[in-house]
């Protein structure tokens, strides 16, 4: 081959600069795509749910973290404003039904539609913090309603879902969970 | 059955666009003028159908259909008419129609004001649009169909449009920036087109240059409205984060300057032929690669779409295919052996290249900096972020850079100059911007070098333009003959470099003299800031049509004399129970005045309350909004119209000649 054209091919090959980067580029992005940037473990995970002192939905009483401990139990952040909280709702009177123990956090909500909503939909819950101004809900990082902790007989966060919980999350996620801790509290 | 008709509809434009997609191309490659031909109708046909798609959607929400998921979603019965209508926008799903309507826009606009472009060079260009048009339909049809129903159970009420969204601000800044976005299509669709011809030329460059100045134009007031609303909306004062999301409207930007600049030399010297072909390239790529980062989820950024890994990969296989494909076209395609043209390095041309160098280095700074925490997430090194000091330390010397060839720009030759008349060129800019530098911040104590320098920039920027401007119109037998010799084309460069300078001060200056306020006040309270009395006066509700509100009344007095009277809100929206901060500005030529509340703090009525003091926070909006003024102006030069018929005539002779 001679120079000129040697030199040819080397100009040649520059061009495919651009291309070999963006496979490098497009690379990290396909890798990427599978990394979750905001799966980010709650930092409650394991540890005693946050102190507070609210009042309980539609009973004059202040409520506290030992209300809701004691046995192995799902704490669910509902709202009347929230679609998917409706979406999840009849579920979770079956796993109050099936015998779950589910206590709620009412985010952010107004007490007369929170009590309405309960007396047409059903009440799976056992008691109900009412979290007005979502102070509570700040403690624990709550992104948005419906989102569901897992606690343990002593209070402690275990595991936290966010989104609806359905029949697939329940037995999929959360039943292993929730049959695992039970059978340790009962063995002590 | 509206929202069916419209899914029908999109159906039958991604149909159309798969032929348009195919056949004109074929046409193109076989010699078969019939199947050219057919290239022309068939955007409009696209257009025809992705309209009534859209249309139907937006009836969907103007009606309160709640049986159609994506309304029951994002809209809500007490919501005011006009955000029923932008919600259409304001959702994953909506917003991909509303892509498609604007690339079906610029289709038929290609299609419809082209008649002097060869029918060869027209069909390739749709055909490439086409191929981008089957893409973003299909992306909407297969993962994201924005018709879904919710049957049985549709809900009584809907789940209302995010609170931030509700505002006019938002009504019109997605159209305006992917009018921007897709408008770089048409560049990327002529350079791709120039390159399946073999034909980088002149003519090619003339033929871009206008699309290219409109798309960047409607991207820059894009940028500048979403910055505008960070500032009001957001309600604390900030008016850029270099956020994944803002960054990936602004990268194509970047490329998208370097573009118009680099297709002037193209044009008038035929120089950096394919340096421009890959610039065009490269910006389209970056507005498809800002389309995968904002609605993959592959970043996390304060205002991301409903994000799904799936719709990231549809869009990552599809951004490898588009830019994996052009720039295979381009390595295979390009003229390797640079081209016969030469420059001195005192002219003009290098100037040019300056400018383009500068700007992709920006533009490679802010695409590290963007996917630098994705990097080194995909090595397995934790989950970082880079902030702003990254992004600041490496853009703005960049953007200082910029000057001195702003400068000597418009007074420089076309391949050679000499470097003593640059000199006497630059004597008196230089020595008034030095002096305004030195003497103007004393004005206004306390001394602050950045913003000496930022006057000192602007001011050589301004006087070299206002000397050039002059010799121009002195140039003339009398100063009306100079000014009708004046281009369209110059008055614009003329605007825009304007702007650009507005900017530089109105960012420094806000940065720089910026004084806040963070309070505990109660109704009764004062304060001083700035020199203005701020005076809490009372709290009070107020009901809008969707929202309750505790508005507070803030009087502020300077001098004894009552300047203004605020109003800011804290909104709390009966459908989804959101709380917003609705900011109340004073705006001015020179100063912001800006009162947002807090929360409630104790039980006496006191709040907490934050005071802003922004001096010349306009300016940057101002600048741009001149920038794009500037870029439509530069498009009504007589040039393109005349000489395009002249350029039709020799590719024409040449395409019979093949």
């Amino acid at each position: 081959m001679s120079a000129s054209g040697l030199q040819h091919m080397g100009s040649r090959l520059k061009l495919f600069l651009p291309l070999f980067l963006f496979v490098v580029l497009a690379t990290i992005l396909f890798r990427g795509l599978s990394l979750d940037p905001s799966e980010m473990p709650s930092a409650l995970i394991d540890r005693p749910l946050p102190q507070f002192s609210l009042p309980a939905l539609g009973a004059d009483r202040m409520l506290s973290s030992e209300d809701v401990s004691g046995e192995v139990a799902l704490l669910n952040v509902w709202a009347t404003w929230c679609i998917s909280c409706r979406v999840e709702h009849p579920y979770l009177r079956q796993l109050a039904d099936a015998g779950v123990p589910i206590f709620g956090l009412n985010y952010k909500d107004s007490d007369a539609a929170a009590l309405r909503w309960l007396e047409e939909l059903g009440n799976p819950y056992r008691l109900n913090i009412a979290d007005r101004e979502g102070t509570l809900g700040v403690d624990l990082g709550v992104y948005g309603a419906p989102e569901t902790y897992l606690l343990d007989a002593d209070g402690v966060v275990r595991y936290r879902h966010v989104g609806v919980v359905d029949e697939n999350v329940w037995r999929t996620v959360l039943e292993p969970l929730y049959i695992e801790l039970t059978r340790a509290e009962n063995t002590p | 059955m509206i929202p069916e008709i419209g899914h029908f509809a999109l159906i039958l434009a991604f149909c159309l666009s798969i032929i348009l997609a195919t056949v004109p191309a074929w046409g193109a490659w076989r010699g078969n003028s019939v199947a050219m031909a057919l290239a022309p109708s068939l955007s409009v046909g696209i257009l025809v159908f992705v309209t009534i798609s859209f249309g139907c959607l937006a009836t969907a929400f103007l009606q309160d259909d709640f049986s159609v998921a994506l309304v029951a979603s994002h809209s809500n019965t007490l919501l005011p008419a006009i955000y029923k209508f932008s919600a259409v926008w304001g959702n994953h799903e909506g917003s991909l129609v509303l892509w498609a309507l604007i690339l079906a826009m610029w289709t038929a606009a290609v299609a419809l004001f082209s008649p002097q472009l060869p029918l060869l060079v027209l069909s390739r260009v749709l055909s490439v649009m086409g191929v981008i048009a089957v893409g973003f339909l299909s992306f909407s049809l297969i993962t994201s169909n924005p018709f879904a129903r919710l049957l049985p159970g549709a809900p009584a009420d809907g789940n209302d449009l995010n609170p931030l969204l509700q505002d006019p601000g938002l009504i019109i800044h997605p159209p305006l920036l992917y009018m921007g976005y897709v408008g770089f299509s048409v560049a990327f669709a002529f350079a791709i087109a120039a390159l399946l011809g073999g034909r980088l030329d002149a003519s090619w460059a003339r033929w871009s240059r206008p699309w290219t100045n409109i798309a960047w134009a409607f991207l820059t007031l894009g940028i500048m409205l979403g910055s505008w609303w960070a500032y009001y909306e957001l309600g604390w004062g900030g008016w850029w984060f270099w956020d994944p999301v803002e960054n990936a409207s602004f990268m194509p930007w970047l490329a998208g300057t370097a573009l118009i600049h680099s297709l002037a030399a193209t044009e008038k010297r035929g120089l950096f032929k394919s340096w421009t072909v890959l610039l065009a390239i490269f910006a389209f790529s970056l507005s498809l690669l800002g389309t995968f980062l904002v609605r993959s989820g592959v970043l996390t950024s304060v205002h991301a779409f409903a994000t799904d890994p799936d719709r990231g990969l549809f869009i990552l296989v599809f951004l490898g295919l588009v830019v994996g494909g052009s720039l295979t076209l381009y390595a295979v395609r390009a003229p390797a052996v640079s081209s016969r043209v030469s420059f001195a390095w005192v002219s003009r041309e290098s100037l040019l290249l300056f400018n383009n160098v500068v700007f992709l280095v920006a533009t490679l700074t802010v695409l590290f900096g963007t996917l630098f925490p994705l990097i080194v997430d995909a090595l397995g090194m934790g989950k970082v972020s880079v902030g702003p000091p990254y992004f600041n330390a490496v853009f703005v010397p960049l953007m200082a850079l910029l000057v001195p060839g702003m400068v000597l720009g418009p007074v420089s030759r076309w391949k050679r100059d000499n470097a003593a008349r640059w000199r006497g060129e630059l004597l008196i800019p230089t020595a008034v911007a030095v002096l305004c530098g030195i003497t103007f911040p004393l004005v206004h104590a306390p001394y602050n070098v950045w913003v000496a320098l930022a006057v000192l920039l602007s001011s050589w920027l301004l006087v070299g333009l206002a000397k050039d401007f002059w010799g121009r119109l002195r140039s003339g037998s009398n100063t009306a003959a100079g000014l009708r010799r004046l281009t369209p084309g110059y008055c614009g460069m003329v605007i825009a470099h304007l702007g650009f300078a507005a900017c530089v001060i109105g960012v420094v200056a806000t940065s720089q003299y910026s004084i806040e306020h963070d309070l505990k006040m109660e109704p009764g309270d004062s304060r001083e800031l700035a020199g203005y009395t701020f005076r809490f006066l009372d709290v009070g509700q107020v009901r809008g049509p969707n929202f309750i509100a505790d508005e507070a009344r803030f009087e502020v007095m300077q001098n004894g004399v009552q300047v203004a009277l605020l109003n800011p809100q804290k909104r709390r929206y009966l459908a989804s129970g959101s709380v917003m901060t609705e900011a109340a500005i004073d705006d001015g030529m020179f100063r912001d005045l800006f009162v947002a509340m807090g929360e409630p703090v104790g039980d006496n009525g006191a709040w907490a309350i934050r005071l802003h003091y922004k001096p010349m926070v306009r300016w940057m909006w101002l600048g741009a909004i001149m920038m794009a003024v500037g870029a439509f102006t530069a498009t009504l030069d007589k040039r393109y119209r005349r000489e395009r018929q002249t350029a039709d005539e020799r590719i024409g002779a040449a395409a019979h000649g093949v």
